[in-house]
């Protein structure tokens, strides 16, 4: 029997997965990425589009941190656009369509540049585990991969089932096989199970579709990249085409709903709100004739077209039925029809911040199997598992991110506090501190951080200082410079004659004062750049919630250094209502930052809680 | 680190009330209502202290304790004041108008000792009973205020905050989807109606002279267990109306009196029984709600019967109509009983008091104020349009953060399950 050693070996090849071997091979592990076939390393299994609005900070804070998928998207992205544009900063999200074949080549290509990560294609049947600890897997063939950590990212594979109207087969990939007894395996750890559905629209020919009758809508001029490292595009641009459901549409699908996988009874999952299935959509909004959909091209070399707004799991021929009724599709072909797969996942409350399995040791779960969903929810949380099995592994220091340091921080908490109720997925809402962690500014978050763990390479770190000094002088030179009121006054803008000097910095913190407005009257100020005029801005229009928000980050910080003792005994003391004992116990919260997240718990809790760790850090002590 | 405030003796009526700030602006907030120079560290001296507008509000002790030196470890001072009501709440108002003070939550003094390691960890034990009780008095108080007409007032106050924050929220977190694209007017409307609803709360609040606080006290018990006979009796004169047929008492009958130094209101209520009379019906329900709410309940039962309803750790269980007096029993007839259930009273009370509904009524005032200046500040940035959600929507997020203790968290789930209901999202 063959045996191998790896520090760390990583189950699935998906985006958690490629992120989680990317990233604990940079962090220095011997990592090994196992997954069925190495071609579908990098696949897009859902709708060709990367980022958006909560989605895109969580590519741009991987990228800040030496991740795949921003440098992927970049060299993938057929279509940019920014979305709210109009808006705010805090709340712009890029965003592009991505050509699946160059998206799934670079991945590889990315992959393949790293040292000390070894892809093979193999499956999985068990985990090596004695006891509490897991120490790598073994394979079909009977090959035992010994590693110290163990990274599951397996998908939708627990217990998965593709609905197509009532005909439904097992989608997972392994279950069936007897020999497999890794499904088995994640059950006996005794954890909380759910279910979840999700569903895809009809793949549609786009050579069939009548493209001169529908309304285009093209990219945005000035493309707004994902990494920091990208300057522009280099794949052909294109447009997506805007098409509408109907009256007729509506009623075809009224119909049927009988024979819908989701209304017929067939599918006990629950599914996102956020996307619904078209039935869902027609039976829960019947006062709208009409829906809006994008017809989203899946590249260049390829004539497929993704129509996002459709998803569906009723009967082929009525799919096919229905989508002819829309303007342009009049006589459209359907590649692949659309299906809902229902899937089991983990309560993501069994996981600390660092992903591993409380209870366990060298186990890590990221993903859609954490009851995410979505690439960029699945990479960032690759990342951050895939770090920290390497400093499992390699006896590192374990990494974790905060809602107040990243989009990646409040994701993982919100996962590890409050577990899921539908497929999670990242609104820039989630973020309290929205203002202060901006994509614009998430190298400025991430990548000192990434510098310490030595995870980025020489490229990025020079890259990085070069921005970073820019910003740094630009800066000073604006807050070295002080304007009376009189002074604004012949730049053109109305202050108040208050006597109040103001530094440039603060001048541009005013909505309507733009860098080039003040350029003139401060010597230096031309040779600043427009990228960095840009941040600077960007950084003005926000400092003072940012001072005002000051405090309540130091509380967190201050709560996340205090942490509760894996074993702590809460039921031994007075001052906590039984119920919150019951609930603390199962939830063991890591630090009383965790612990005042949860639902019911008061400051006077915490503040008990925190005597109680003194008084037995002092019995410890003496 | 932010500076706190409130009151640190027991509330109510009492000779003395100690109020403690403490923190970095702790000195500064001194000086600000004291007008002067403070007393020397670990010394006291005796200081007016005065409003910003100058009016006078009590004469008071002042002591400072340096940082390093104090209960909490960092720099405090004190005040002592008299010991009423109306002085302290305005103190505590005053100090919430200085910025960069708030008001402590329960426990915070005792947290930032610990955090300092200031505390005597034997005095740990004693201090998780004094936080629940405090976190329990909040609590009632809380359900107290939801119960009563300002409840529906706050509920309204949270639908339209809620509903304002998901607008904004749809259009930034659904930007390319079928959602409007712009919801000022809308939530221009919504918001405008809140700050004038708070507006008029507070000056209602401001106007009131009596400060009305104190416990409630209930009485409670079958039908025609002598409940208003009692209550008559203590009250010295006839407040409600009494009669040999069961279910006389249909509504919650008050009165105000003074128990001990502590102002009670006693409730006479409708006795606990099973009806068809649609009237005593609504009278039960009432009965049973307000006696729930009430600091502590008497209960009158019948000789060898026990209450019917829950008894709660402190209440207190009489033999009702015990006219010919023996243990545990009491007349509002002949007045057996009534001395040591008077004393019983002011026990229990006192035990009670560290819990106080005036320090929550102020905490209340005191967030009104300041959600109300941040939804001001809202309605201003929605002059600017679409380009500034960003900032409405922080604002926002603030007012209700401090509407937090009134109307409960308003968490991102509600926002998406208000955007979800009413938008058809998911493209």
């Amino acid at each position: 029997m063959k045996h191998q050693e790896f520090d760390v070996v990583v189950i699935g090849a998906g985006h958690a997965g490629a992120e989680a071997a990317s990233a604990a091979a940079r962090y220095g592990a011997k990592t090994a990425l196992v997954t069925l076939k190495s071609t579908d390393l990098g696949t897009m299994s859902c709708n060709p589009a990367i980022g958006g609005l909560g989605k895109g900070h969580l590519v741009r804070e991987i990228d800040a941190l030496g991740g795949l998928m921003g440098l992927a998207a970049d060299r993938a992205g057929i279509q940019f656009r920014l979305l709210n544009r109009r808006k705010g900063p805090a709340v712009q999200g890029p965003r592009a369509q991505a050509d699946r074949e160059i998206f799934r080549q670079s991945v590889q290509e990315l992959v393949s540049e790293i040292g000390n990560l070894h892809v093979k294609s193999a499956e999985v049947v068990d985990l090596i585990q004695t006891g509490s600890v897991f120490s790598g897997v073994v394979l079909k063939d009977g090959t035992r991969i010994v590693a110290k950590s163990v990274v599951l990212t397996s998908g939708t594979f627990l217990n998965g089932i593709v609905h197509i109207g009532d005909v439904s087969h097992s989608g997972g990939r392994m279950g069936d096989d007897a020999s497999n007894r890794l499904a088995d395996r994640i059950r006996e750890l005794d954890l909380k199970f759910g279910r979840l559905k999700t569903g895809t629209p009809p793949r549609l020919d786009g050579s069939t579709i009548d493209w001169g009758l529908l309304e285009m809508q093209p990219g945005d001029e000035d493309p707004t990249m994902f990494s920091f490292l990208s300057k522009r595009p280099t794949a052909r641009q294109i447009s997506c085409g805007i098409t509408h459901t109907n009256p007729k549409t509506h009623e075809i699908i009224g119909k049927n709903l009988s024979l819908s996988a989701m209304y017929g009874g067939h599918i006990d999952g629950v599914g996102p709100r956020y996307c619904p299935s078209i039935e869902d959509k027609v039976v829960r909004f019947s006062d709208k004739d009409s829906h809006q959909v994008f017809l989203e091209p899946e590249g260049l070399n390829t004539t497929t077209v993704y129509p996002n707004g459709i998803s569906t799991s009723l009967p082929v021929s009525v799919q096919e039925d229905y989508v002819k009724t829309l303007r342009g599709l009049e006589s459209v072909r359907i590649v692949q029809p659309g299906y809902a797969i229902e899937y089991d996942y983990i309560d993501p409350r069994a996981l600390t911040s660092h992903l591993s399995v409380k209870g366990f040791d060298g186990l890590y779960f990221a993903g859609q199997i954490n009851g995410t969903t979505g690439y960029e929810e699945a990479g960032a949380q690759g990342l951050v598992a895939g770090l920290n099995a390497a400093a499992n592994a390699l006896g590192k220091d374990p990494v974790a991110f905060s809602r107040v340091d990243s989009y990646i921080g409040v994701m993982i908490d919100d996962l590890t506090t409050r577990g899921v109720t539908e497929p999670y997925r990242m609104f820039t809402s989630r973020a309290e501190f929205r203002l202060a962690i901006r994509v614009d500014n998430a190298d400025q978050r991430l990548t000192p951080i990434g510098r310490d763990l030595g995870i980025l390479n020489q490229q990025r770190l020079q890259a990085f200082d070069e921005k970073m000094e820019k910003l740094e002088s630009a800066e000073n030179l604006l807050s070295g410079t002080v304007f009376t009121p009189n002074q604004v006054c012949d730049l053109g803008v109305n202050v108040k004659l208050d006597g109040v000097k103001r530094s440039g910095m603060q001048l541009l913190s005013f909505k309507d004062i733009e860098f080039d407005l003040i350029k003139p009257a401060i010597p230096g100020a031309d040779l600043v750049d427009l990228e960095i005029s840009g941040q600077l801005k960007k950084q003005a229009t926000y400092a003072s919630y940012i001072e005002r928000q000051k405090r309540d980050v130091a509380a967190i910080k201050k709560d996340m250094e205090v942490s509760i003792p894996a074993d702590f005994d809460y039921s031994n003391f007075s001052g906590l209502s039984n119920e919150l004992v019951a609930k603390l116990s199962e939830a063991r919260p890591e630090n009383l930052a965790q612990m005042s997240r949860l639902e019911g718990i008061t400051p006077a809790a915490t503040a008990l809680v925190l005597a109680k760790i003194r008084q037995a850090e002092k019995r410890g002590l003496g | 680190m932010d500076t706190i405030f409130a009151l640190a003796s027991a509330p109510g009526k009492a000779g003395v009330s100690v109020i403690r700030i403490s923190g970095t602006d702790a000195k500064t907030a001194g000086v600000c209502l004291s007008g002067g120079e403070l007393p020397k560290p670990r010394q006291s001296g005796l200081r007016i202290l005065k409003r910003q507008s100058g009016e006078h509000l009590d004469q008071a002790l002042v002591l400072v304790f340096d940082a390093g030196a104090s209960f909490t470890g960092e720099d405090v001072v004190e005040f002592q004041v008299h010991g009423s009501v109306a002085v302290v709440s305005a103190v505590l108002d005053e100090l919430s108008k200085i910025p960069g003070l708030r008001m402590a939550e329960p426990g915070e003094f005792t947290r930032r000792a610990l955090e300092n390691g200031c505390m005597d960890l034997t005095q740990v034990e004693a201090l998780s009973d004094l936080i629940e009780s405090e976190t329990e008095a909040q609590r009632k108080q809380a359900l107290r205020v939801l119960s009563g007409a300002i409840g529906q007032k706050v509920d309204i106050w949270r639908s339209k905050i809620v509903r304002s924050a998901a607008l904004l929220e749809a259009t930034i977190d659904f930007a390319d989807e079928d959602v409007p694209v712009d919801v000022t007017d809308e939530v221009k409307e919504l918001l405008q109606a809140v700050i004038n609803s708070i507006e008029s709360e507070l000056c209602g609040l401001d106007a009131a002279e009596r400060v009305r606080t104190g416990f409630e006290v209930a009485i409670v018990g079958p039908p025609n267990a002598g409940k208003s006979t009692l209550l008559n009796y203590l009250a010295g004169r006839d407040a409600a109306i009494t009669s040999e047929f069961a279910g006389t008492t249909r509504d919650v009958i008050e009165v105000q009196m003074d128990i001990g130094g502590y102002s009670v209101t006693l409730l006479d209520t409708a006795g606990v029984r099973e009806t068809d009379d649609q009237v005593e019906k609504i009278g039960v329900e009432r009965a049973l709600s307000r006696a729930k709410l009430a600091d502590l309940r008497i209960h009158l039962v019948l000789l060898g019967e026990s209450p019917e309803i829950d008894v709660e750790e402190s209440d207190i269980i009489l033999t009702a109509k015990d006219d010919l007096g023996c243990e545990n029993g009491i007349s509002g007839l002949t007045g057996f009983g009534v001395v040591s259930l008077l004393d019983h009273i002011r026990v229990t009370l006192s035990t009670l008091v560290s819990g106080s509904s005036l320090v929550n009524r102020e905490r209340h005032k005191i967030a009104l104020r300041q959600s109300l200046s941040f939804l001001r500040e809202a309605l201003m940035a929605l002059e600017s349009g679409v380009g500034e959600y960003d900032l409405v929507s922080e604002e926002l997020r603030s007012a209700s953060r401090n509407l937090e203790a009134l109307m409960g968290r308003v968490d991102v789930e509600n926002l998406l399950d208000e955007i979800f209901l009413n938008f058809c999202v998911g493209k």
